[in-house]
């Protein structure tokens, strides 16, 4: 058997997983490249359905021709990789996945697997966070660049990081009413300047802030926002937030796109065995992976966000590192040349993203202030003080338990809406830490299948 | 009659068009009424650009519009007249489509 007869699958589209794909082909291999969205790009550079084309220009702004790029990849690779879109992974058993493709079930055999699964935004639940309006930003961003719509007629965004302004300036380019602009973290000019004199993306958009300024003139663009609540009677009406100084302000939207940060969809990493560590700066579990993009299960390769965000660029890299590895593993000579030079321009993003992290600190006094009323669990209703109960009554110190106990991370969701918030409660009522109360374990199937297919 | 520019949006309308107005027009129904949709929309989409809800939250006296427009929060299943689910941020709505959504009963 040679290396070209190896199944190798790549699962997720987006720049790791493209860059991946392309690596093995260039390596002689056919890998299948599984997809759960229609057309390639990942979200960060999602296409419109068709039907629904724009001009790259107007989509990804500056990262037009990257865009384009990677989108032409497959095409460009024609029959030389089995491309899988609007394909589910909804488990791994050892060396076989469970795959649900237009309503038909069936399974997949590999030798060796590449998860590039990338990422969601990190929730932090608000009072009105579950009214009809109230979205997360990312999602604001999809409305926008997939479907042209702005996810009201009058919308405030509230982030901690820099999607915030990138999303901000997009709905105003594109001519939507935005009333309000709200970062939870402290502005800080000398992080600011650091990140210009880095000269990387993320940097640009952080400049944004002051093309916005002079953009929304009147309209409250703020930073070190204290503490924000949506109010409405069956949908958004109002965004209510406390300032730095301490002032309470209010504004009448009908929408909200409100998320702070990003975090790693591991899911299927987690059904492939993969040991987790945890990343104390961006407060969650991640897949091990070496710099060379290896798990710690022999055969599955970890790339992109979801084993650790590093964003668009990053993925790209990761995504070529970890088919490469994958190539030397079967056996096939690799350029080593080409791995340290992945190595090199990786290691130029690590002071970059201490930087990010710096200026973007975890928002500690939104997790202060849930209220016990709160909902934590948006699919089944499960509010903060019922996880809070089953800490002071039934001695809950673990997720797992506190799972087993309330219910939260078995909604439909499986937990990725609620699981980080989760865990900041917990951790807080335990008078324990967010990495000794540990993860919630993931069970098949990873996203909702129609009951017929599992029997 | 269609005139391809179709009656601006309701004022419950949640979702709000910038771009893709000319888009040619797609016919189906929410809860029995004729309404349209642009080509390319997605179902959610389709039914925020009429109104600001899609499901009756099942654990509480509440209604969902969708959360994460990414497919990964499944807080957009909509009901289709033949009883079947779709999830409606990652499902393109199509002509006679007939979603149902109940209301909340006052
Ligand atoms: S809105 Fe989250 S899955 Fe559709």
């Amino acid at each position: 058997m040679t290396i070209k007869d190896k199944s190798v699958v790549v699962i997720g589209a987006g720049p790791a997983g493209l860059r991946a794909v392309e690596a093995l082909s260039k390596a002689g291999l056919r890998p299948i490249l599984i997809d759960e969205a229609p057309l390639p790009g990942g979200q960060i550079y999602r296409q419109p359905p068709v039907g629904a084309r724009r001009d790259p220009k107007s989509l990804y702004g500056f990262e037009a021709t990257k865009a384009s790029d990677l989108h032409g990849l497959i095409v460009r690779l024609g029959d030389q990789i089995d491309y899988r879109p609007e394909t589910l992974v909804w488990g791994i058993e050892g060396h076989r996945l469970d795959i649900l493709s237009n309503g038909q079930f069936s399974q997949i055999s590999f030798d060796a697997l590449i998860l590039s699964t990338g990422a969601m935004d990190r929730v932090i639940p608000f009072p009105g966070w579950t009214l009809p309006g109230a979205f997360t930003l990312g999602a604001a961003q999809i409305a926008l660049k997939s479907q042209g719509v702005a996810i009201g007629r009058r919308v405030a965004l509230v982030g901690a990081g820099p999607l915030l302004p990138l999303v901000a300036y997009q709905y105003w380019k594109a001519g939507a009413t935005l009333c309000a602009v709200l970062d939870v973290t402290p502005f800080s000019p000398k992080v600011y300047n650091l990140l210009r004199l880095m000269r990387k993306p993320g940097t640009f958009a952080k400049g944004l802030w002051y093309t916005l300024r002079l953009a929304l003139a009147g309209h409250p663009i703020q930073s070190g926002v204290r503490a924000i609540r949506a109010e409405g009677a069956d949908r958004v009406e109002a965004l209510v937030w406390i300032d730095v100084s301490g002032k309470e302000r209010r504004v009448e939207v009908d929408a909200i796109g409100a998320s702070f940060g990003l975090k790693s969809e591991a899911q299927l990493a987690d059904l492939a065995g993969c040991r987790f560590v945890f990343d104390a700066k961006s407060r969650q579990w991640q897949p091990e992976r070496t710099p060379e993009g290896r798990s710690t299960v022999p055969g599955i390769y970890l790339a992109g966000d979801g084993s650790g965000i590093g964003g668009a660029d990053v993925a790209e890299l990761t995504g070529e590192m970890a088919a490469l590895s994958l190539i030397e593993d079967l056996g096939q000579p690799v350029e080593k040349a080409r791995i340290q030079d992945l190595a090199k321009q990786l290691d130029t993003y690590a002071p970059f993203r201490t930087a990010l992290e710096a200026a973007y600190p975890f928002p500690h006094h939104l997790i202060d202030q849930i209220d016990d009323s709160v909902m934590i669990c948006r699919c089944e209703g499960m509010t903060a003080g019922q996880l809070r109960q089953a800490v002071s009554q039934r001695g809950a110190t673990e997720m797992n338990r506190l799972k087993a106990l309330t219910r939260i991370g078995m909604g439909r969701c499986q937990g990725r809406v609620c699981g980080p918030a989760a865990a900041e409660v917990l951790a807080r009522e335990a008078k324990s830490t967010i990495e000794a109360v540990g993860r919630l374990r993931c069970n098949p199937p990873v996203k909702p299948i129609p009951v017929r297919e599992v029997f | 009659m269609s005139t391809g520019l179709s009656a601006p949006a309701p004022a419950s309308a949640l979702f709000h068009r910038l771009s893709r107005r000319d888009a040619p027009e797609i016919a189906f129904t929410i809860n029995g009424e004729a309404v349209t949709a642009r080509e390319g929309d997605l179902l959610v989409t389709a039914i925020l650009t009429h109104r600001a809800t899609l499901r009756k939250f099942e654990f509480g006296a509440d209604m969902r519009a969708g959360y994460c427009l990414m497919g990964a929060c499944q807080d957009c299943w909509v009901t289709l007249s033949d009883g079947s689910r779709v999830r409606a941020c990652t499902t393109l709505v199509s002509p006679g489509m007939a979603v149902v959504i109940d209301e909340i009963k006052p």
